[in-house]
């Protein structure tokens, strides 16, 4: 939809934005008053239906969505553009990577990953540098970036290996409780030690922070250099996704007319080329027209590379799309809940993955040439579909059987996949209970893990972090994605709808996901 | 081949009150005591017709289904004891499979067990978590229908075999859990093993009989005192 002069005036009038906020949308206003990039009649109409769907990235992408700079080259060699000389110690690390932030887009306006900050200031943390001195450095750059970026999808990952950094961090992570930045560890199987997932663990208890992730799958299918941005998004360090445009796959089964075997052999690979093609159209217009890489200081300078990059192809809605074929084959089982649903479920991710492995796109050199697939955790307009393989909130089966069902689709997407476990309080008091099970999700494969419990103060909404008790606070949140929910801040519509969104939140959070 | 057969009267997959870690517990069928506060009274009798005849294979396969996610095993009741040929065959064969070799083996007991049967359980049992309902006999014999003897003597020949992992207080206001009473438990524990483990369970009325399921429960400020107590008695791994 072109933007309407009136939805200008209104943002401009809108008291619940900060300036930074104003400025965000009136810029995708802006965005928005020119054409989409050109698609054939049979994908525009499937945009239409919503069958495929551009996340509402705007009409003329002139950034890319998810950017992963190199920072540890940037702190070794310095920055021309930004003339910066290389950091020689902790204080000019610190400065130089929030100089270097405040420098860095993406799709959100604010950066998406803020480097894997313990093994960046790890070199800069010699002996002489005091635990209490790399606590009260870390605590002012912690809240900086809270302050300066706020914006839950803005990322940290943490290295397998314990140290004294990633432990300063988890510490101020209880101690701030802050919303920013939302965090990944990245567990190795033999590396990462017990000692260092419980203190992940015990955070998690204080805040929700962080996720797990699995070292040894993602090395697999990433290389060495990755790491999960935004929420639950793994891609390339160096490198990042261009666009994320998704398939409804409830959606794609309601368009269908015919029998399950129908729909693998002729829709789901037609829709599944659709999405192809509205991806290649939004990436040709960023490279090609909006030359952003041939523009960009990041790119200028190595930090990032194009051959690094590709862009990352969204599911969701598997649920639905396995219950209703379910239903045309006249069986009654339901995903998560009986052994051919599921069976079913893997049918269909095992078949995407396939279709997207062979599916061509341009500029997408950082997978040879393809799409990563990914698990798409659902954006705030997404009523009545679930989140990518989830299964429904509310029906969920047994632990140990929900570990089972989901673990399977996971080895499918590279760039990432969202599962949330809820944890009642009896995991407060056996801890090593949690790291039994994540090693146990890993070694069966699975690659993101997520838990919630259900008594902090925050509550995770598609894969970030809001606190309730900023919920409570609206209007004048602070965070961009307190107020817009998920999606909100990539939609440059923010309307009403969004900000009841927000609303639904306080009175049913979880339902609401 | 397993030659032992056993009545369980339930499973779980993943337990996370029954030992160290995620484990799965098994619950047998059958109790040598009649607690007025037991919550699970239908697997105090030896036979019932809701358990379950199963096998050591029958274990090992609801293990294996498990297995990435627990750390071990717990063998609980009922009285798992009552039932110790078939927990020395099911441990021995954990043990020494090397597919189940690194899995620890828990056993959640009322105490109420000969010592000749720990000798033959403890080769193969990694640790015993047990309940200590009173140290006073008279109210032991009250609250469970038994002499408390045989508990304490599990409980100093567990501690002194390094095998007591940790013992339990079933706490019920007003029955078992005056300051006095505390206090006492509390430095007989640690006559025992001053750095011994407790941990209060406190009473629920949820699935009990009459008259226990008349009983207060605790709220918040009689827990808060409870754990008070204990920690001034000098307990200092208090869960
Ligand atoms: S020892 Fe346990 S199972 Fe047996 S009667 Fe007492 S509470 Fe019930």
């Amino acid at each position: 939809m072109r933007t309407r002069p009136e939805e200008v005036l209104a943002a401009i009038r809108e008291q619940k934005y900060t300036y930074r906020q104003k400025l965000q949308v009136l810029a995708g206003l802006a965005e928005n008053l020119l054409d989409e990039p050109a698609l054939g009649p049979e994908a525009a109409a499937a945009l239409e239906a919503r069958i495929i769907c551009d996340m509402y990235e705007g009409h003329a992408p002139y950034r890319a969505r998810y950017i992963l700079p190199d920072y540890a080259l940037a702190l070794r060699k310095g920055s021309d553009f930004l003339e910066l000389p290389p950091a020689t110690d902790l204080d000019e690390a610190l400065a130089h990577l929030l100089i270097m932030y405040s420098n860095v887009p993406s799709i959100t306006g604010f950066p998406v990953y803020f480097g894997d900050l313990d093994s960046l200031l790890l070199p800069y943390v010699g002996p002489a540098i005091d635990d209490e001195t790399l606590h009260r450095k870390l605590r002012l750059f912690w809240i900086s970036l809270d302050r300066m970026f706020p914006d839950a999808f803005a990322h940290t990952n943490l290295s397998p290996v314990y140290n004294r950094v990633a432990r300063t961090i988890l510490q101020l992570e209880r101690e701030l409780l802050q919303v920013v930045p939302n965090i990944s560890l990245k567990v190795h199987p033999t590396l990462t030690s017990d000692e260092y997932l419980l203190d992940a663990i015990n955070t998690v208890f204080a805040n929700g922070k962080p996720h797990f992730i699995n070292d040894d799958l993602m090395q697999h299918d990433l290389g060495e250099h990755y790491a999960a941005v935004s929420c639950y998004n793994s891609l390339k360090v160096g490198g990042g996704s261009h666009t994320l445009s998704r398939l409804n796959l409830k959606q794609s089964v309601l368009a269908h007319h015919g029998d399950v075997d129908a729909w693998f052999a002729s829709t789901l690979p037609h829709h599944v080329e659709l999405t192809g093609e509205l991806m290649a159209s939004r990436i040709r217009f960023l490279v090609e027209e909006s030359h952003f890489f041939d523009s960009s200081w990041l790119a200028r300078e190595g930090l990032i590379s194009l051959d690094r990059f590709s862009a990352m192809f969204g599911i969701f809605g598997l649920a639905e799309a396995v219950n209703l074929l379910m239903e045309r084959s006249g069986r009654s089982g339901t995903y998560g809940h009986d052994e051919e649903a599921d069976a079913l479920s893997y049918r269909i991710t095992s078949s995407i993955a396939q279709l997207v492995a062979e599916l061509p796109l341009p500029y997408c050199a950082g997978n040879n040439g393809h799409a990563f697939l990914h698990s798409q955790s659902g954006i705030d307009l997404d009523l009545d579909v679930t989140a990518g393989t989830r299964i429904p909130i509310g029906s969920e089966p047994p632990l140990l059987r929900h570990l089972q069902t989901v673990s399977r689709h996971h080895r499918f997407f590279q760039s990432g996949v969202s599962d949330i476990l809820h944890f009642d309080d009896m995991a407060v008091r056996n801890p090593e209970a949690i790291v039994d099970i994540i090693r146990g999700a890993f070694a069966s494969q699975m690659r993101d893990f997520t838990f919630n419990l259900n008594s902090n103060d925050f509550i995770r909404i598609t894969g970030y972090m809001v606190r309730k008790s900023d919920l409570a606070k609206l209007p004048a949140a602070r965070h961009s994605s307190t107020f817009l929910g998920a999606g909100s801040v990539e939609n440059s519509h923010v309307t009403d709808r969004a900000l009841k969104r927000v609303v639904s939140h306080e009175s049913s959070p979880v339902a609401g996901l | 081949m397993s030659h032992h057969q056993s009545l369980v009267s339930d499973f779980l997959p993943f337990t996370w009150v029954d030992g160290p870690g995620n484990r799965l517990v098994i619950f047998f069928q059958g109790c040598n005591f009649d607690c007025l506060a037991c919550h699970n009274p239908q697997t105090i009798p030896l036979q019932s017709v809701a358990a379950h005849t199963w096998t050591v294979e029958d274990v090992l396969q609801r293990v294996r289904t498990s297995m990435p996610f627990i750390r071990g095993i717990t063998v609980s009741g009922g009285e798992a004891t009552l039932q110790w040929p078939f927990l020395v065959e099911l441990f021995t064969r954990i043990k020494q499979d090397e597919e189940f070799a690194h899995l620890t083996t828990f056993i959640d007991s009322n105490g109420h067990v000969e010592p000749a049967v720990w000798e033959a359980l403890l080769p193969v049992t990694d640790g015993v978590m047990l309940d200590l309902k009173a140290v006073d006999g008279t109210l032991h014999t009250e609250l469970t229908g038994h002499s408390n003897a045989l508990v304490l003597d599990s409980i100093r020949y567990l501690a002194a075999a390094g095998k007591l992992y940790e013992t339990r207080l079933m706490l019920a206001p007003d029955r078992n859990d005056s300051d006095e009473q505390l206090r006492t438990t509390a430095q007989w524990l640690l006559g025992v093993d001053p750095l011994m483990r407790v941990k209060i369970n406190h009473f629920h009325a949820h699935g009990t009989r009459s008259p226990a399921s008349n009983w207060a429960e605790a709220d918040e400020a009689r827990r808060q005192r409870n754990r008070q107590v204990l920690l001034e008695a000098g307990v200092q791994y208090l869960c």
